[in-house]
């Protein structure tokens, strides 16, 4: 029987010839990743729950602080000199205020056909290079790191089929939303969103990024993209190589299969505070907000950056209106330093923070007080996310949170 | 298992609403559990008792994979989790701790906060109100986890 990508990778991280869905393997690990979320709680575990604490390979390991970089407070840098602390004693690569645990992981240690556990719900972005991310727990996190194995369910894969090309002005975010909206909040749970066509084959390796990036909003255990010559080419120039390139086969079993067709795609807007409560963005145009937010693991690359700078360039951020851009790395800072795009920031009276996960998750700097109103290209729109439980958080593109940065009020770019 | 009372909340119930994210960072769960569920029920720590449990509905642990979230809710003493289904890694972060999450296709539509109810793992039913409903039962490999107190129990079972 023929096996999907997600289910090669699978096997192969088994090390067996064939799985299917529903089959549960133990499998080897080709890499971990925890950041300050939850790490601190790791590093306890290890000390006071073990029997036989041990780390069954440094190499495999990645350790990011990025969600509340700088630390804000004593106990945040508490929990997070525990974590830099353990990771320098165990020879653990550790990276702090350099990006998005995400941006990190692609820029650096993703490769084609990997298995990746990453202590983050967003691992699944990873698949936008053909390897196969997945989010865990504090706890499979620590069992993975001490025996270098985990269990894994395998997973349906659900096919997405994409056709057509995104018209001007339309993102792949609007892309994604658009998917969520029509698939809802649990749209894919537990499965596998396989993206493939000819419409994928035009999204870069960044678009590929916020597409997988998303999945998880749809329940999905990771999503995937075949690793093509694009993948290979971006990964080839990050002097990288493929651990694994896989394709689905022909008779890969679906659980079903959607389409696409990205020419359709409109510009939409996520509303509070359900990520699958997705309308036309011209629907929510006027709006009031108070702040807007380029960036997070989702967003926030120099693809993002530039749009949102072309729609700043020679205007102003609304008085009332705070505007945060936060580059999601710094290779993305200093490109975009280089490109000008800092400046244009800048200028517009725009707040360009240091890379880090900042109020798309409603903990670090420019979390919002009561009642106040977020728009965000960042992962999440639950209630209370950006800060006060009152607080309301809509989602759009780049181009849509730039354009209501301008006007103060939800807007899309050609509305200005 | 015990008669506790329940607290019931709604379909995609995320895990940002069972622990925000700005108590993450807090050095321990025991410092964290007075704040559960804070943006919906303030009073959630206080009025929850040992043995109690919390009902969902669809999706519910949705969204970021903090396993603070099934944390707090074992340290207050919840018994057990009831819902119509589960998001993916809230439902494995749960079973890694050792609280039960079952999932109960009918019994979240006919009960309210302050309800009681009684759950057997054995027969896998769940009893409020007078009426008895079925539950999905684990997969023995998930159970044996379960049962053993958690993934790290039972790892330190296996080790000599």
């Amino acid at each position: 029987m023929g096996m999907t990508i997600a289910e090669k990778i699978i096997a192969r991280a088994a090390g067996v010839e064939e799985v299917k869905a529903g089959d549960i393997h133990t499998v080897t690990l080709d890499r971990m990743m925890s950041n300050d979320g939850t790490t601190h709680l790791t590093v306890d575990m290890y000390h006071n729950k073990l029997k036989n604490p041990r780390i069954a390979d440094p190499g495999k390991m990645v350790f990011i602080v990025d969600h509340n970089v700088p630390s804000d407070n004593p106990k945040t840098a508490a929990s997070q000199k525990k974590m830099r602390d353990f990771a320098r004693e165990h020879g653990i690569d550790f990276w702090e205020g350099k990006g998005v645990c995400h941006q990190i992981m692609m820029e650096h240690y993703v490769c084609p056909g990997e298995l990746i556990f990453g202590a983050d719900s967003h691992t699944c972005t990873y698949g936008a290079l053909g390897a196969f991310g997945t989010g865990v727990g504090c706890t499979d996190l620590l069992y993975g790191m001490v025996t270098g194995t985990s269990w894994v369910l395998v997973p349906e894969t659900v096919k997405f089929n994409l056709t057509g090309r995104l018209p001007e002005g339309v993102y792949p975010r609007d892309l994604m939303l658009t998917i969520i909206g029509e698939i809802g909040a649990s749209g894919v749970s537990y499965q596998v969103m396989e993206f493939c066509g000819d419409g994928a084959g035009t999204l870069s390796v960044n678009d590929r990024m916020v597409l997988c990036n998303l999945a998880v909003e749809a329940g999905a255990k990771t999503a995937i993209f075949e690793a093509d010559q694009t993948a290979l080419d971006w990964l080839a120039a990050r002097g990288r190589k493929p651990a694994a390139v896989f394709k689905s086969d022909e008779d890969a079993v679906y659980e079903r299969e959607y389409t696409f067709d990205l020419s359709k795609i409109q510009p939409v807007a996520a509303r509070p505070d359900f990520v699958d409560d997705v309308v036309p963005a011209k629907e929510v145009c006027g709006v009031h907000i108070d702040e807007a937010f380029l960036g997070s693991c989702n967003n926030g690359r120099i693809e993002e950056l530039r749009v949102g700078a072309a729609i700043l360039k020679g205007r102003k951020v609304a008085d009332h209106v705070r505007f945060l851009v936060v580059p999601a790395s710094q290779q993305v800072y200093l490109q975009a330093l280089d490109e000008g795009l800092i400046r244009v920031f800048m200028e517009s009276g725009a707040i360009v923070m240091n890379p880090n996960c900042s109020v798309c998750w409603g903990s670090c700097q420019g979390v919002i007080g009561e009642n106040e109103v977020l728009i965000s290209t960042g992962t999440r729109n639950f209630k209370g996310r950006a800060g006060h439980p009152s607080s309301k958080v809509y989602l759009g593109s780049a181009a849509t949170v730039a354009a209501s940065a301008v006007k103060g009020e939800i807007c899309t770019a050609d509305m200005l | 298992m015990s008669v506790g009372k329940i607290f019931k909340f709604h379909d995609d119930l995320d895990t940002d609403q069972i622990i925000a994210s700005q108590y993450l960072l807090l050095p321990s769960i025991d410092e964290m559990k007075g704040h559960a569920f804070e943006s919906l029920d303030p009073e959630f720590p206080k009025k929850v008792k040992s043995g109690d449990y919390v009902v969902g509905g669809e999706n519910f642990g949705c969204g970021s994979s903090r396993e603070q979230a099934p944390g707090v809710l074992k340290a207050l003493g919840v018994q057990a989790v009831v819902a119509k289904s589960f998001a993916r890694i809230f439902y494995r972060n749960a079973i890694n701790i050792g609280l039960p999450v079952i999932v109960c296709k009918e019994l979240p539509d006919q009960v309210e906060t302050g309800d009681e109810m009684e759950l057997s793992l054995t027969d896998g039913t769940a009893t409020a109100g007078g009426s008895t409903y079925p539950c999905t039962k684990l997969p023995p490999y998930m159970q044996k986890i379960l049962s053993q107190g958690g993934l790290i129990a039972s790892l330190n079972k296996e080790e000599v």
